[in-house]
Order: C-alpha cells, then sequence, then structure tokens
C-alpha cells in the first residue's frame, strides 16, 4: 500500500521535471503588460523562451511584437511615457528589480536592429565600441575580439583588409552582419533580433538566416519578424501576438502545420494582417 | 470618363509658364539685389581704406594725426576678448545643449526654457550690455576688465550656441543611440563617444558664426565702458582693453575726413578677421561632414 502510492507520487512528478530538464529557460515572462501612455500595448503576456533556441514573433503591424523584443532588454524605456507591470525572469532575476542595472542586462542580451545602424566609425572601431565601453584596452585583446566576432557574423573573409576603413562604405547586408559582430563582440547571452532583414535585399536576407542557424549552438536567439516564410525556416519555436496579447506559442512546425487558435490559422494562411 | 481634358490642359499651359517665369525673375532679383549691396559696400570700403593698410597701421597704437593712427590695440584687444569668450561661450553652450537634448525630461519646464532660449537670442545686444554692467563690472567688481566683456559678450552669444548645438545633437540618428544604449553604454559614455563625435561639426560651425557676430559687436563694450583710445596692451585678463568695432566706431565718429580712411582701413581688418573666422567654419563643416 505503501510503495504503491509512493510509485505514483514519483509517475506524476517524473514528468514536469523532464520537461524542466528538457527546455532550460532564459526568459520568464510573467502577466507583463505594458502601456504606451493610454495605449494598452501588451496584455498579461506568459512565455517561456528556451536556451539555444530560435524563438520567432510573428504578428501583424502593431500587434506589440517589437515592443515586447524591446522590453525584453529595457530599450523600451527609452520611449517616455512607458508604464510596465508584471515581471521578466532572465536567469531567475527579475529585470525590472530596481537592483538590477539596465547597463549590466544589455551586456547580457544584445541587440540588432531592423535598419543597419554601424557607427559612422572604421569596422574594427564598430566591433570594439562594446568592449571598450566595458573597460577592455588591451590592443592585443581587443584584436582577438574583433576577429573572432567578425567571424562568428561569417564577414571576416570580406572585410578582414579592409578594417580601418568606414562602416558606411559597405553593403547594407554587410553592414547588417558588423552590426551582428559588433554584438556579438560583447559576448552576450542572448541575442534579440528585431526585424533583421527588412530592410535587406534576398541573398544578404539568406546569409543573415544561415547565421542565425550557426549563432543558435551559442546563443540564444529570439527574432521578430515579417516574414513568415522566414520564422518557419529559421525557428524553433513561435509566438503569435495579435493586438497586444500572445494568442498562441508552441513549437514551430506545430504552430505552421497545425495551429490550434483560428486567428493563428488565418494569419498564416494570409488571411490578414 | 476622364477628370482632366487634354484640350484644356494644353490651353491653360502658356499662363502657367508665364506664372512660373514671373516667380523665377522675381526671385532672381531678390538675390541680386542683396548682391548689389554686398558689392556697393565692399566696393566702397575697400576704395576708401585701402590706400591706408600697410603693415604700420597693424603695429602702430591709435593716435590723434590720422596718418599715424594704428589698429594694434583694437587688434590685440579683440584677440584678448576672444580667447574669453570662445571657451565661456562654447562650454556653457554645449553643456546646456547637451542638458536640454539628452537629459531633461520633455515637458512644460523644458519647453518653456526651451522657449526662453529661443527669445534671448533676440534680445538687443545693448541689453546684454547693461546686464554686464550691473553683474560682471559693478557686482563682481571686475571693471572694464576683459573678463568682464568676455562674460558678456559670452551671455549674449550663448542663446545662439545653445540652439544651433541643440540642432546638431538632435541630427544625430537615433538608431546610433540605440546601438550604443543596447550594448550596454551609459548616457555618458554614448555623449562622449557617438553623439558628440557626430555632433562637432554642427556645434562646431554654430559656435563660430556666433564668435563671429561677438567680435563684430559694439553696443555691449560701450555700455560695459569699454575705453577707446589706449596706448598700452593688455597683459592679463583683469587689465582693459580696447577692441576693433570700438576702435572703429570713435574713428568714424571724429569729425576729420581722413579719419574716415582709417576708419574705412579698420573695416577691412575686421572684415578679414571675419572672413577668416567664417572660412575656418566651411572648412571645418567640409572635413567632418558625415551622411548618415
Amino acid at each position: 500500500m505503501n510503495t504503491a502510492t509512493i510509485k505514483t507520487k514519483i509517475n506524476t512528478a517524473q514528468p514536469t521535471s523532464v520537461e524542466q530538464v528538457e527546455k532550460e529557460s532564459v526568459y520568464s515572462t510573467r502577466q507583463l503588460n505594458l502601456w504606451y501612455g493610454n495605449n494598452h500595448a501588451l496584455k498579461n503576456i506568459d512565455l517561456e523562451i528556451g536556451e539555444n533556441e530560435v524563438t520567432a514573433i510573428i504578428g501583424p503591424s502593431g500587434c506589440g511584437k517589437s515592443t515586447y523584443l524591446k522590453t525584453l532588454n529595457r530599450m523600451v524605456e527609452l520611449v517616455p511615457s512607458v508604464k510596465t507591470s508584471g515581471e521578466i525572469h532572465y536567469r531567475g532575476r527579475n529585470i525590472f528589480d530596481s537592483s538590477y542595472g539596465v547597463e549590466e542586462l544589455r551586456t547580457r542580451v544584445g541587440m540588432v536592429f531592423q535598419k543597419p545602424n554601424p557607427f559612422p566609425k572604421s569596422i574594427y572601431d564598430n566591433i570594439a565600441y562594446g568592449p571598450r565601453i566595458h573597460g577592455i584596452k588591451n590592443k592585443k585583446i581587443l584584436d582577438e575580439i574583433v576577429e573572432k566576432s567578425l567571424r562568428g557574423a561569417a564577414i571576416w573573409d570580406e572585410v578582414k583588409d579592409r578594417l580601418n576603413e568606414n562602416a558606411y562604405g559597405i553593403s547594407g547586408g554587410q553592414q547588417q552582419r558588423i552590426c551582428i559582430a559588433r554584438t556579438l563582440a560583447i559576448e552576450p547571452d542572448v541575442i534579440l533580433m528585431d526585424e533583421p532583414t527588412s530592410a535587406l535585399d534576398p541573398i544578404s536576407t539568406l546569409k543573415i538566416e544561415e547565421l542565425v542557424q550557426e549563432l543558435k549552438e551559442q546563443y540564444s536567439i529570439i527574432i521578430v519578424t515579417h516574414n513568415m516564410q522566414q520564422a518557419a525556416r529559421i525557428s524553433d519555436k513561435t509566438a503569435f501576438f495579435l493586438n497586444g496579447e500572445v494568442i498562441e506559442y508552441d513549437r514551430t512546425d506545430t504552430i505552421f502545420s497545425n495551429p490550434a487558435d483560428k486567428r493563428t490559422e488565418d494569419y498564416i494562411s494570409g488571411r490578414f494582417g | 470618363m476622364r477628370y482632366i481634358e487634354q484640350e484644356k490642359v494644353v490651353r491653360r499651359m502658356n499662363g502657367r509658364m508665364v506664372v512660373n517665369r514671373v516667380f523665377q525673375g522675381l526671385f532672381m532679383f531678390a538675390t541680386a539685389l542683396a548682391l548689389l549691396a554686398l558689392v556697393i559696400l565692399l566696393y566702397r570700403i575697400v576704395s576708401q581704406g585701402a590706400g591706408h593698410l600697410s603693415l604700420d597701421f597693424l603695429t602702430n597704437f591709435a593716435s590723434r594725426f590720422p596718418d599715424q593712427a594704428g589698429i594694434k590695440a583694437a587688434l590685440v584687444g579683440s584677440i584678448w576678448l576672444m580667447a574669453v569668450v570662445a571657451p565661456t561661450s562654447i562650454l556653457l553652450g554645449v553643456g546646456s545643449a547637451i542638458y536640454l537634448e539628452e537629459y531633461a525630461k520633455k515637458g512644460r519646464i523644458t519647453t518653456f526654457i526651451q522657449m526662453n532660449i529661443s527669445n534671448l537670442a533676440g534680445v538687443p545686444s545693448v541689453v546684454f550690455g547693461l546686464l554686464g554692467l550691473t553683474i560682471f563690472v559693478r557686482a563682481l567688481a571686475l571693471g572694464n576688465s576683459i573678463l568682464a566683456a568676455g562674460f558678456t559678450m559670452s551671455l549674449l552669444i550663448l542663446p545662439v550656441i545653445i540652439v544651433a548645438a541643440q540642432e546638431a545633437i538632435r541630427s544625430v540618428p537615433g538608431e546610433l543611440r540605440d546601438a550604443s544604449y543596447g550594448m550596454g553604454a551609459t548616457k555618458w559614455q554614448t555623449i562622449v563617444r557617438i553623439i558628440l563625435p557626430a555632433a562637432i561639426p554642427g556645434i562646431l560651425t554654430g559656435s563660430i558664426l556666433a564668435l563671429s557676430r561677438a567680435i563684430g559687436e559694439t553696443a555691449p563694450l560701450i555700455v560695459v565702458g569699454i575705453p577707446v583710445i589706449i596706448q598700452f596692451l593688455p597683459e592679463g585678463v583683469m587689465d582693459t582693453f580696447t577692441a576693433l568695432p570700438m576702435q572703429i566706431y570713435d574713428w568714424s565718429s571724429r569729425p576729420q575726413a581722413e579719419f574716415q580712411t582709417v576708419a574705412a582701413a579698420g573695416i577691412i581688418v575686421l572684415m578679414v578677421v571675419l572672413l577668416f573666422m567664417n572660412s575656418i567654419a566651411v572648412f571645418i563643416r567640409n572635413k567632418f561632414d558625415k551622411s548618415y
């Protein structure tokens, strides 16, 4: 009798613990709400984002997907009149805690923006910017970081002979990979990407997509995209946002082949958005 | 059915072309008028004053004999004045601009301050002279020194520098700030490493143009009590001095006709100084100009 109850206890406990081990959460968002003034932009968001996965966030314009991404490294607070409630835990720590400095958070969580935005400096200085602001002055170490980051972003061979040229002189696709390299140079844990290919041509887009596949071995990547094929191609999980709410969040193949919600299906099949 | 009838369009074409021409002519006339005024002014001054220009004119002190009158004290005085005005006004002006653009919360108070700065830029210079007389000459007991005049001039051009620097800072694309903050840079690091380097051409151009205004101003100097005739060079910022526009004003108000020639020569010197400063501004703008 006693052994039987113990057995059932173990049986019920096992599945949950297995699940937890399988998907270590980098970010867990709990009851996140966000307002721009009176505009309720994010409503009761609950999301768990897994380690070494690519998580895609899709949804029509104005659904709050970029806002959510920018909340993860608190860049959204640069907009005046933003208010938030709820919690986002990054590696177990609430990022809204007053003891958690945004600068500290942003060294762990890098960001790549929609439009390539290199600094009007040399390619070298662009990559070395992050390490320098975090106090690295040694030229040798900087050289190593620059090479490693550029190799990591698969652009080393294209720019190794022109490191001292202005980053504005290269193509938009190359600039975006420079921006990815610049993010890698701060040795982040998570990389946030806000529609990184929306300003690029198809070939550059392909290169970035391939890069994302390589990067997920080492980093957890969260990517906002307008392009549903892109989400299907590169992501492991997909969250569908609509009017500031998460409608559905599941494995990407499930979302695209067998969505649970009618609205997800409508959006994916191109009926709106 | 079509709303635009080709026939009517053709019929109206001639009238439209005439109006087009008329306005082109009007605008050209406006430009030509301004140019003409400038040419006449330059011609008058150069033809009058060129004869009096010589090395002696630059190295002599003022004199009651027109042929011996020189501009040395005024030229050196103006350089001293700039040496006080430039650092004071640029530091304070750029500092205020950075505060207003990067730190201050946008709200009613900021808007109020902003509005007042813009208004200050339009206040007549003689009013700034009175302010300088009250604060620097009397209250702080600096007397009619280079320092007192320099601070007064700094106040006068401060609004212009603040507005120019604000515009330069504002024109730095927001994406560059985002990129910097996104890597964990502090506000100060972002300002020093990204914003100021990108804004420096605009800031310097605006500052130099404002300084050119200060070097040509007379009214505040008169109110502050700067003497005209000085037979020595200042040795420090607490000494008194005279400046180019003061000297020119004095010469041109003398009854002897010969002094008009001396005044014209003085104006040429002042204009050369101004042109020199403006060309520095142009040089800086071209050298540092970056397209985003």
